[in-house]
């Protein structure tokens, strides 16, 4: 079976990442944009793995950077929905054009 | 060498009166004002006492010379290794003289106004101004460095205005306030540009090295000052007379007197403090200070001498016309300050020479006794016939026996009358002038026959003449002559012990304890040399008894004889209209309009352009933080992505 070139899997990530890119500015509503977020963040460990297995496969550096990763976007999604909660609870909706009251 | 630390106690304890009864008086101490004033400015009266005695008759003395000791020495602010301004207390003769001179008169005054200003509604407000000249003018008397007469100087100046202007709801007294204030800091420039002037030259501000520095002609610091000239005086001159003229205006010489008369609007205790026993000679006092340095320069000394003659004469003559008595008091106390000035004008530094310094010295301590005994007599006065006018009075020695005894009294001792106060300090003067300048002594000699003249004119007029006053008491329904009395003991006490002042401190053998040099100084009272003054001024007293003793026309015929210049001398020679022309004609429209509109186009101008054009740009740019998240996430990627074109394609 042939080997799948580095080029398709940074292909793939370069479009997660504008798809991620793509949902965070034209979606209203905070979830989605988190999700979005997630998106974002998985091309970059897809990035990080597979740089570490095609150019230095007797490394695993990229390998612990994606669990690093993994961890920080689990915590900031926890914080991200405390946010979400708070928000929901004083402006009663999620939609990010609802919260505009930081202006100059 | 002793201890003389305790003498910081001195001033210090007036400053906590003033803090404590500023900051709580009105609220806790209503009442109890004035006791507490007295009784912390008796503690220092006492200090003071005890320092003298220290200081005269203990271990004042080195090899028969009064020593300078500089008790203290806080260096405040260093500016290089020789300059620094320092805080301090020095104790030296006259000094000490100043310390019994100011503690005792302020106590007298502490002491009469426990009387006098009894139910006024800021009685507490008056003790804790009182408290704060006292301390200010005590911070002066000890300075030991040039800067530190200067913050004390501005301090006096500062709680004079306040006392002058203690009637804030007459307008005339807030006038006279800040007229006392404006002449008196115009004046100080000159004393600031004075000494900066000495100070840049000596290279120090601390008045011991200064006077050390300046007087060896052969110190570089002497040459250098001595060869720098300008508009064809040496520098010396020029700090010299610019210090000399910020004394001239604390002191009320001529041209910078006018503030003084209209300074009597304040109370009355006020103007025995601070305009006739104190802090008008603070300018003799600086000059005193400064001595050994005037005393190498002989163009600045022959203008002092020359200021304070003229200003005695000047004073005197106006005096003559005066009807308010608190003026004539005023105008009598310029013309005495007038003679401490010249007294200094023409003496020398050191031994048989230094003379007119002792004299000047003396006649300070003497003065400041009767005059502040009159100006309290004065008040007491007033304070009976609610006035201050002549006319409003006469015939009062029936009513107030014991101000009249005590009036009569310094009337002599002013009057130069022996064995009073007055005549052996004035003598002293008269003899130092003699020997130096007969011009000066003709002056002098004229001029101590006006003051016999206006003072009896001011007795008599008081206190004989119609009975006007008298008969208005009893017409008002004042059946019992004692009703209001003469007031309270407090008010008596203090012209008594005056009183005994004005005798007895005539005797006192001032020339061992206070020269130029500090070694003491034989003088004695030449009985023929006497004869001129004391019979020009009986002369005059039988003048004055005989036009005003009883209401009689010859006063109006005198005055119908000296005419215009009568009229003149009424209106003090129209020198506060030449001031007012000055000002207004002169001064305000063509240098004060112009730079106002300057300020208000250029200046404010400048900043308002400033302003104008960050309001501007801020709201074209505005819309930029519109609020939205996802802009903002926009912008942010917009960053990035430009920073990797940047770092990616032109940065290789």
């Amino acid at each position: 079976m042939n080997e799948i070139p580095l080029t398709h899997i940074l292909f793939v990530s370069t479009a997660l990442f504008f798809i991620g890119m793509y949902g965070l500015f034209t979606r209203r509503n905070i979830i989605t944009m988190l999700m979005s977020i997630e998106l974002m963040l998985n091309s970059v460990n897809i990035n990080f793995v597979a740089f570490n297995k095609y150019l230095f496969p007797d490394k695993l550096d990229g390998l612990f950077f994606s669990l690093f990763i993994i961890t920080i976007a689990a915590a900031e999604a926890a914080v991200a929905i405390a946010i979400i909660i708070n928000l929901y609870r004083s402006h009663q909706s999620i939609d990010v054009d609802d919260a505009t009251e930081m202006k100059f | 060498m002793s201890n003389y630390l305790y003498i910081l106690w001195i001033p210090l304890l007036p400053l906590a009166t003033f803090v404590v009864l500023g900051l709580f008086g009105r609220k806790y101490f209503a009442k109890s004002a004035g006791i507490i004033g007295t009784a912390s400015l008796l503690t220092s009266t006492l200090l003071s006492f005890v320092a003298a005695k220290q200081y005269f008759f203990e271990d004042g003395k080195v090899n028969g010379v009064y020593q300078k000791i500089i008790a203290l020495k806080y260096t405040w602010l260093q500016f290089s290794p020789n300059v620094s301004i320092d805080m301090g207390v020095i104790v030296d003769p006259i000094s000490v003289m100043m310390l019994i001179v100011v503690t005792s008169v302020s106590l007298m005054v502490h002491v009469f106004s426990l009387g006098y200003m009894k139910g006024e509604e800021r009685f507490a407000t008056y003790y804790a101004f009182l408290s704060l000249f006292t301390f200010s003018m005590l911070g002066l008397i000890l300075s030991v460095n040039i800067f530190q007469v200067y913050m004390f100087w501005e301090l006096v100046g500062v709680s004079s205005f306040l006392l002058i202007g203690y009637y804030f709801n007459k307008p005339s007294a807030v006038a006279a306030s800040k007229k006392a204030f404006i002449v008196t800091r115009f004046a100080d420039l000159g004393f600031l540009i004075g000494i900066l002037i000495i100070g840049f030259y000596g290279g120090t501000l601390d008045i011991g090295l200064l006077i050390e520095k300046f007087t060896s002609a052969q110190s570089p610091e002497f040459i250098s000052i001595t060869t720098a000239s300008f508009l064809g005086a040496s520098m010396l001159t020029w700090g010299l007379v610019l210090i000399f003229m910020g004394g001239a205006g604390k002191s009320a010489m001529f041209p910078l007197h006018i503030w003084l008369p209209d300074a009597m609007e304040g109370p009355t205790p006020v103007s025995a403090l601070i305009h006739a026993a104190t802090m008008v000679v603070a300018g003799v006092y600086l000059v005193a200070r400064l001595f050994p340095v005037y005393s190498m320069d002989e163009a600045a000394l022959t203008i002092v001498t020359y200021v304070g003659a003229f200003s005695a004469l000047l004073a005197a003559v106006i005096a003559c016309t005066q009807t308010d008595i608190k003026r004539v008091l005023a105008y009598s106390t310029m013309s005495q300050i007038g003679y401490m000035m010249f007294a200094l004008g023409v003496s020398k530094n050191g031994g048989e020479n230094g003379l007119g310094y002792m004299a000047s010295m003396f006649h300070l301590f003497t003065h400041a006794f009767f005059k502040s005994l009159l100006f309290l007599g004065a008040g007491s006065v007033i304070h009976m016939v609610h006035s201050n006018e002549m006319k409003d009075m006469g015939g009062l020695r029936k009513l107030m026996p014991i101000t009249h005894a005590a009036f009569l009294i310094a009337c002599l001792a002013i009057a130069g009358i022996p064995p009073f106060a007055g005549f052996f300090s004035k003598e002293e003067i008269l003899t130092a002038a003699f020997h130096e300048n007969k011009l000066i002594y003709g002056v002098a000699l004229f001029t101590a026959a006006l003051t016999s003249f206006y003072m009896f004119r001011l007795y008599f007029n008081i206190f004989w003449s119609k009975d006007a006053a008298v008969k208005a008491h009893h017409s008002a329904g004042h059946d019992d002559a004692h009703d209001h009395g003469e007031g309270t003991w407090t008010m008596k006490l203090p012209l008594m012990i005056l009183a005994a002042c004005a005798v007895g401190v005539g005797f006192i053998p001032f020339s061992q304890f206070i020269s130029s040099d500090g070694a003491p100084l034989e003088t004695h009272i030449d009985v023929v040399f006497s004869i001129a003054p004391v019979t020009l001024s009986i002369l005059a007293i039988l003048l004055s008894a005989s036009f005003y003793k009883s209401h009689n026309a010859k006063s109006d015929k005198a005055v119908a004889f000296f005419g215009g210049f009568y009229r003149a001398a009424y209106k003090k020679f129209y020198v506060d209209e030449l001031y007012l022309f000055i000002t207004k004609k002169i001064v305000f429209p063509l240098i004060g309009q112009p730079i106002a509109w300057a300020d208000r186009n250029i200046v404010d101008g400048f900043m308002l352009l400033l302003a104008n054009t960050t309001a501007k740009i801020s709201t074209a740019i505005k819309g930029l933080q519109s609020g939205k998240v996802q802009n903002y996430a926009l912008y942010f990627f917009g960053g990035v992505l430009a920073l990797s074109v940047l770092f990616i394609y032109i940065w290789k």
